[in-house]
């Protein structure tokens, strides 16, 4: 497996694809979202608002929300934490990992052997690097003997954050 | 010092006010999707459709939110995407950073303090188009790609309380 794919179950409709375009680079800042998109593709405000509502039900959507720059809030310390995770348990660690309130994100990765062997990875972040090295203890304390080895890969630059983009 | 080596760990941090500190935190959960949908907010928080606005504008114009907008699932749009690194020697690091960011299928590339220093997410609406790339990416800078595309996703949660 050299991609990761999602069961393509949902349909996304032509309108759908359209809001996404329409929307990728924020949502709009008026007081009624919707009616804005709806007059620049020619649909009402409720058809909008009711597709939006349907993408996030089917998932295609997570949220509308808000995205931080963490660095300007405070959390200056972006850790992602690495582990060698014996196969047999990984399912089962894992999960409590991602259960751990202060991993952000947490996923399985395919190991480099010889020269990459981590095949879990929790994201950590901290306002200093004291708070990322706690952290990182708790999921070795969870992580047990099942663990081999594990390193901390702190971000220094962010090079480029543009988000997911769609091709019009 | 450009854009591209930027130390992130001397950003200053954002002051924020009470109200935006509200507000920082309440959209991280994601808008309402109901009619008129920043004034359900300013409801939940006490304050006025225009204060909602004018904040996440100031808040988006100052770098503090670098979006607000829907978060796509990338897999959900019959798209694909992996997270993958290559090891760039320090004077080559440079070069590298803007060969690898001008493809659009880069969405996010962080140095990371390891002998793997760059570090990026690959979207792309097809499978095929994640291994083009890659090639693509490897041709263009003379650098091997390790590919890391996740095999199964534990949880996701960020939030990031102020």
């Amino acid at each position: 497996m050299s991609t990761s794919t999602f069961p393509s179950e949902v349909t996304v409709t032509e309108f759908d694809r359209k809001l996404i375009l329409a929307t990728q680079a924020g949502l709009p800042l008026v007081s009624d979202p919707w009616e804005e998109l709806g007059r620049q593709l020619d649909m009402s405000a409720d058809e909008v608002l009711a597709r939006f509502q349907s993408m996030q039900e089917a998932g295609v959507i997570r949220r509308i929300a808000a995205v931080p720059d963490h660095y300007r809030l405070g959390y200056r310390y972006n850790g992602m934490t690495v582990w060698d995770v014996n196969d047999d348990r990984i399912t089962e660690l894992g999960a409590a990992i991602g259960e751990l309130p202060f991993v952000s994100h947490c996923y399985r990765r395919p190991r480099h052997l010889p020269y990459w062997s981590f095949n879990l990875f929790a994201m950590v972040h901290g306002t200093t690097r004291e708070e990322v090295e706690d952290k990182a203890a708790r999921i070795r304390g969870v992580l047990g003997d099942a663990s081999r080895q594990h390193t901390i890969l702190y971000s220094s630059a962010i090079l480029k954050k543009t988000g997911l983009r769609l091709r019009s | 010092m450009s854009a591209t080596t930027e130390t992130r760990h001397q950003v200053p941090t954002a002051i924020l006010s009470p109200v935006e500190k509200a507000l920082v935190n309440r959209l991280q959960h994601g808008l309402p999707l109901v009619p008129k949908p920043y004034a359900a907010v300013a409801g939940e928080l006490g304050l006025s459709e225009q204060q909602v606005l004018e904040s996440i504008k100031k808040l988006l114009a100052e770098g503090v939110l670098t979006r607000f907008g829907p978060m796509f699932h990338a897999g959900k749009l019959g798209g694909a995407f992996t997270l993958a690194a290559m090891r760039i020697p320090d004077e080559d690091f440079e070069r590298v950073a803007e060969q690898v960011n001008s493809f659009d299928e880069v969405a996010h590339n962080y140095r990371r303090e390891h002998d793997l220093n760059m570090w990026f997410v690959l979207a792309t609406e097809t499978p095929e188009a994640i291994e083009s790339t890659i090639r693509a990416i490897e041709e263009t800078t003379g650098h091997p790609v390790y590919n890391m595309p996740k095999e199964q996703e534990f949880h996701v949660h960020l939030h990031f309380p102020v």
